[in-house]
């Protein structure tokens, strides 16, 4: 039987999806790069939507101008988090950086309580919603999502096409060969952390046109952006981009039978169950 | 079983041997005696909470000190926490009966998560980001229930007075609490000791070296770390019912979800994961900054603490990823590995 709710809960986890899919490219670019988990990238996409919120509703910056310049400060955030965080510890235990910036995480999400106190902000925007025959798709989920698809085949030109996305995808293969063949790997890291940055800024500018910023609000993306990585297989952007719209797909269809919530903890059931079936990653051979 | 004592020079043994006997007695013997002499409430109702989250983090580090960072501990205090209160609210079964079956609960949470990543070798960031997901799901499913849980409102153990508080393991007085946490807290570190002598804790260390290599020497890879990881979630889940049943109030982002799985990685590193006093020193650390700054700033503190732990952490894993404590019994013994 034709169900119109389905198809609506089913386009809108389409929709979804290309956002948690940017989500996951920039953690996974970065992780594929050097190495690292940004424990705290949800938080720097927090920062992003506050500065969008800074610059839109109380200095009436135009719209775009403020996307430019909001990517522009969570990429700065991001060399910084690598020049400061990231780069002494670059020869510690795996599990060294990840508390290290898990310690970011809390630092992060206390400065905006301090900076911007715990009310909930929202830049006021009224998008309009799309009718098409009795379902409702909101503008600024379609926006979003051609958005975040056009950031995505941006970045895989840039991986592609130009030399230092060929030097970034080299050393993402072989971490010890590549400065022997002339590569500055430390320049390659700091050009990747700002690339991981500017993604989670152009992550900011959208999801602040869907939800309310707040302190906490990277809590709400930052567990389901890990999951997806994990699920496609850490630095596998290909696997991430399948896993964002599996994952959405079953939250947007959850939530549509039970409360949104439970949307959620049936896509984290998922995402451990198939922990058993294939633990290196949706794409990925079993072992 | 014998217990391998490696040889070490002669002037280091007294040392050793103090802090190794002489001074649990005498901590041991000071911290009975405090509340007699010194009771305020508000020091007293510190030291319970000080000593209920030592628990907690001694329970994280008895897994954590063999590289087997979980995240997911949030989700097993919760389950601790919920389980016990739910069970006593809508069964009236009582903690003594409840406390046991929501560790079970949470036994079985961490066998379903840990067997496919011992078995199929998830470990380091994988094996974090892989818990990470059960502390998110609990927080989740407690948030979601709000018919049954009260949501992100919070939950209250139905109170009872008199006799029946210690059917109910509810206590008035902040002296019995002092002295339950007392020895809950004591038992926790012997656990722990326990495990690190025995001959489990050289089967984890060869694994955490090499997984390859110590499955080749026969240690049976997938067992040990289940082993630990039930021992671990059992202890933090009993964590976690002991902190609803002593604050009678719990809410899903007090007792799960990654901050409180964040929350007990801070203090065990910053005190030291390697050694046995390191998360109870991490736990007065933590506590008695939090209190201090709020003390210090008044309400104007709202997450001051926050930011000078995340600092802290974030110094001490790139400075002195060894810990406080870690770093002090370094001093004191040349460098040996701590007991």
């Amino acid at each position: 039987m034709f169900d119109i709710y389905l198809l609506e809960a089913a386009i809108n986890g389409v929709l979804l999806g290309g956002v948690l899919a940017l989500l996951a490219l920039g953690l996974n670019l970065v992780f594929g790069v050097i190495d690292v988990v940004w424990i705290c990238y949800a938080e720097l996409i927090m920062m992003g939507m506050y500065g969008m919120f800074y610059l839109v509703s109380v200095f009436h910056v135009p719209f775009l101008i403020a996307a430019v310049l909001s990517i522009a400060l969570v990429a700065m955030l991001g060399v910084l988090l690598h020049l400061l965080v990231i780069a002494p510890l670059l020869n510690a235990a795996p599990i060294n950086q990840l508390l290290a910036t898990g310690g970011v995480l809390a630092f992060l999400q206390a400065l905006a309580t301090v900076m911007f106190g715990i009310d909930f902000r929202n830049l006021g925007i009224r998008m309009p919603v799309i009718e098409v025959s009795d379902m409702y798709i909101s503008y600024a989920r379609l926006l979003a999502f051609g958005t975040a698809l056009a950031g995505m085949v941006g970045v895989y030109l840039f991986l592609s096409r130009t030399y230092t996305g060929t030097a970034i995808r080299a050393i993402a293969q072989d971490r010890q060969i590549m400065p022997l063949m002339g590569v500055d790997s430390r320049r390659i890291y700091l050009i990747t952390s700002a690339i991981g940055g500017g993604l989670a800024g152009l992550a900011a500018c959208l999801l602040v046109l869907q939800y309310d910023v707040h302190p906490f609000i990277g809590l709400t993306f930052g567990p389901i952006t890990f999951m997806i990585c994990v699920l496609g297989g850490l630095g596998n952007m290909i696997g991430g981009f399948v896993a964002a719209f599996v994952f959405a797909e079953i939250i947007s269809i959850g939530g549509l039978y039970m409360d949104l919530e439970w949307g959620y903890v049936f896509a984290f059931v998922f995402f451990i169950v198939m922990m058993f079936i294939r633990p290196r990653g949706l794409l990925a051979r079993n072992p | 079983m014998t217990r391998v004592v490696p040889a070490r020079p002669m002037n280091r043994v007294l040392p050793a041997r103090l802090m190794n006997r002489t001074l649990p007695c005498v901590v041991g013997a000071v911290l009975i005696a405090l509340p007699f002499v010194y009771h305020a409430p508000y020091p007293l109702h510190l030291m319970i909470v000080v000593l209920i989250w030592s628990f907690a983090y001694t329970s994280w580090s008895v897994m954590g000190r063999f590289g087997l960072v979980s995240l997911g501990h949030g989700g097993f205090m919760g389950v601790g926490a919920y389980g016990t209160a739910l069970l006593w609210n809508y069964f009236h079964l009582t903690p003594w009966l409840g406390v046991p079956a929501s560790m079970a609960v949470a036994v079985v949470l961490a066998l379903i998560v840990g067997y496919p990543c011992s078995r199929f070798r998830i470990t380091g960031h994988y094996f974090a980001l892989v818990t990470l997901a059960l502390s998110a799901i609990v927080l989740q499913v407690a948030t979601a229930s709000r018919d049954i849980t009260g949501g992100s409102l919070g939950y209250t153990p139905e109170r009872v007075q008199g006799v029946a508080g210690v059917l109910a393991f509810q206590f008035s007085d902040k002296m019995t609490w002092y002295f339950v946490a007392l020895g809950v807290w004591a038992v926790g570190l012997l656990i722990r000791w326990r495990v690190d002598h025995s001959m489990m804790a050289y089967a984890l260390e060869a694994i955490a070296e090499d997984e390859d290599a110590a499955g080749a020497a026969g240690v049976n890879v997938t067992a040990e770390k289940l082993k630990v990881t039930a021992l671990s979630a059992a202890m933090t889940a009993f964590a976690g019912a002991m902190y609803c049943q002593y604050q009678m109030f719990i809410s899903p982002d007090t007792v799960s979800g990654i901050s409180v799985s964040l929350q007990m990685v801070f203090a065990a590193v910053v005190g030291g994961i390697y050694v046995l006093p390191g998360p109870t020193v991490g736990a007065i650390i933590t506590i008695l900054l939090a209190e201090g700054l709020r003390i210090f700033f008044g309400t104007g503190a709202l997450g001051w603490d926050n930011l000078v732990y995340g600092t802290l952490l974030v110094v001490f894993i790139i400075f002195l990823p060894q810990g406080l404590v870690g770093a002090a019994w370094n001093k004191l013994t040349g460098g040996r590995q701590a007991a």
